[in-house]
């Protein structure tokens, strides 16, 4: 019977789709159109031929249902090179500008693949390691099965489907100019739909768990998937300018909508990239480890202190503009007292290792998820001293903004989810262990000495162009023009391309490594199978 | 009022308050005699159930020792 359902909706959206690519007026939303009519049309004839053919027994509830995260691992992994690939190809682009091809005009250019890139990072990559991590961690603390069945599987294809839809957009011109939130607003309606599926099966895991406490790494995923719901309807309400067509208006404008903007910019910075990754932080590397969490009481107090304090952030991207004084300085002052919840986690994520310190020298993975901590409070002392608004009028529009986020992202939420895949594949793939710890040391290497690349040369930069900005004469002119800095900035540039491009190398050494454990690596034997299976008395 | 200052009113009074009472007491709940113990036990959650969810064990070994 849901069959007929599912047939009957299919259909009309592939038919809407198709009448959507006839009426077309710009061709990102044909593109859009015609990508969906064909994924719609091709599950159309899927489930036809799948319709009224003997249904195959229910799964009962005595095994974790780990398809959908090995999809996830699969997911993050390839996102992952694809956004670390256009992100190396564009810091080429700044550092030598003739690779905006004359033929790719209008496409291939830094300003279409800046969106992309960082859309790839940020949501393709880390939300795919979010989703998946996610799935694998509630299902394990709550010990019991992913709640709602095939859901997940929609929430994961459909997450796949906004990211195709969203970068296909990107270069074809479709975007809302919005940092972060530059997807159009059928794309928004699309991804609310698969949150909202996201939020069922996350809270309808809890509610089933076995465990009698809620494990505290899902109350950082949780926070995670509601507060991103929420920031992701405010800023992106807007109104088509037709249905036919990929523009919106925002219902917001001026100052309002630069807030709201920056509101939901650093809490995307603070839920997404912080919360749901401190989440993993707390699974995995006690995981790693083999010993609970340093302080399980200091776990609870980050977790309150981080989410009542980072929400008020926001106006520190405002400063110096026509937000109010007392807005922007609210924002500088929660950053800065946003020190010590982050360092609070850091420490005990790191302190967890206290007695077991050792596993830095012989185990890489442990290395990594380490050092991610150690990246962690790294860029969250740097986010709060740029957040202070003389700092802010040195650091701000230059290339130490983009520094401080590489830190961040490279670092911490780059490293944790290498760990984290690192951890997973051989789970899930039930393999005994990983093909290769000396490529993972290969990998830690080439990705640490490219981040400290990377931040190094944009620290150069930045102060050097902020400084350059500032300078008068003895008359009060400014000393340069805007292409002296442009030029002065020419080695640094050549230098973080180059971190980019180490970066990288490590991810497609992952990537190898991983693929091989699957097909190499001796698959765990059924006696340690079972005698994992029955619990530690 | 208008809505703007009538928020703003309630922003820097009571809605202030309420979140400072109930950040104090979530500190204070967490530090409670007896907490240890449900610490520990909440701490080592993902150290079991590792392979298989509660329901596939014999159905007398509870999930926490």
């Amino acid at each position: 019977m849901l069959n007929y359902i599912k047939l009957i909706v299919l259909a009309g959206v592939a038919l809407f789709a198709l009448i959507a690519a006839n009426y077309a007026r710009d061709v990102a939303y044909m593109v859009n159109a015609l990508t969906i009519f064909l994924i719609t049309a091709g599950l159309f004839l899927w489930t036809l031929r799948n319709t009224d053919e003997p249904v195959p027994p229910k799964v009962r509830e005595l095994s974790y249902m780990d398809d959908v995260v090995r999809a996830g691992v699969i997911a993050t992994a390839f996102w992952g090179v694809v956004g670390f690939a256009v992100g190396v190809f564009i810091a080429t682009q700044l550092a030598f500008p003739a690779l905006n091809f004359e033929w790719a005009e209008g496409y291939a250019n830094f300003g279409r693949l800046r969106p992309l890139h960082t859309s790839a990072v940020i949501f393709a990559f880390g939300g795919n390691a979010l989703i998946c991590t996610s799935f694998y961690v509630v299902q394990r603390t709550s010990a019991t099965r992913l709640w709602g069945g095939n859901l997940a599987w929609w929430v994961f294809w459909g997450y796949q489907l906004f990211i195709v839809l969203a970068a296909t957009g990107y270069l074809l011109g479709a975007t809302q100019s919005k940092e972060y939130a530059e997807p159009e607003w059928y794309v928004d309606w699309l991804l609310t739909v698969v949150w909202v599926a996201y939020l069922l099966v996350f809270v309808g895991t809890i509610i089933k768990r076995k465990e009698p406490h809620i494990y505290v790494a899902n109350w950082f995923y949780l926070s995670f998937i509601i507060t991103v719901a929420m920031l992701h309807i405010f800023n992106n309400l807007s109104i088509p300018v037709s249905i036919w067509g990929s523009k919106s208006v925002q219902v917001f404008s001026g100052v309002q909508d630069a807030m709201t903007q920056w509101w939901y910019g650093h809490n995307a910075v603070g839920f997404f990239l912080t919360a749901g990754f401190l989440g993993m932080m707390y699974y995995f590397v006690p995981k790693q480890a083999e010993r609970p969490v340093f302080s399980y009481k200091l776990s609870i107090v980050h977790f309150w202190a981080l989410i009542f304090i980072y929400i008020w952030a926001g106006p520190h991207h405002l400063h110096y503009t026509a937000l109010p004084d007392w807005a922007s300085t609210l924002g500088m002052v929660f950053s800065i007292i946003l020190w010590m919840p982050s360092w609070g986690g850091m420490i005990n994520g790191l302190m967890t290792l206290s007695g077991a310190w050792d596993k830095l020298r012989t185990d890489p993975i442990m290395r990594m998820l380490v050092i991610s901590i150690g990246f962690y409070g790294m860029s969250t002392f740097e986010g709060p001293m740029m957040s202070i608004r003389a700092v802010n009028s040195l650091s701000h529009y230059t290339d130490w903004t983009i520094g401080h986020v590489h830190s961040g992202a490279l670092g911490w939420n780059g490293m944790i989810t290498f760990g984290a895949l690192y951890f997973l594949t051989p789970k899930l793939w039930n393999r005994e262990r990983l093909y290769s710890l000396s490529l993972v040391s290969w990998h830690f290497w080439l990705a640490t000495i490219g981040i400290v690349l990377y931040a190094a040369s944009m620290w150069v930069t930045g102060i050097m162009e902020g400084l350059m900005w500032r300078e008068v004469d003895a008359n009060g002119f400014l000393v340069n023009s805007f292409a002296d800095t442009v030029s002065a900035k020419f080695p640094m540039y050549v230098v973080r391309a180059l971190g980019g491009l180490l970066y990288i190398s490590g991810a497609i050494i992952m990537c190898y490594n991983l693929w091989m454990t699957v097909k190499r690596a001796p698959a765990v034997e059924a006696e340690t199978a079972t005698a994992h299976a029955t619990p530690a008395e | 009022m208008d809505t703007y200052s009538a928020l703003r009113h309630f922003a820097d009074s009571w809605g202030l308050l309420a979140m400072f009472l109930f950040f104090v007491g979530m500190i204070l709940w967490i530090f409670r005699p007896g907490a240890k113990r449900s610490h520990d036990d909440a701490a080592s959650i993902p150290l079991r159930n590792d392979t298989a969810p509660a329901a596939a064990r014999a159905p007398e070994a509870p999930a926490q020792k």
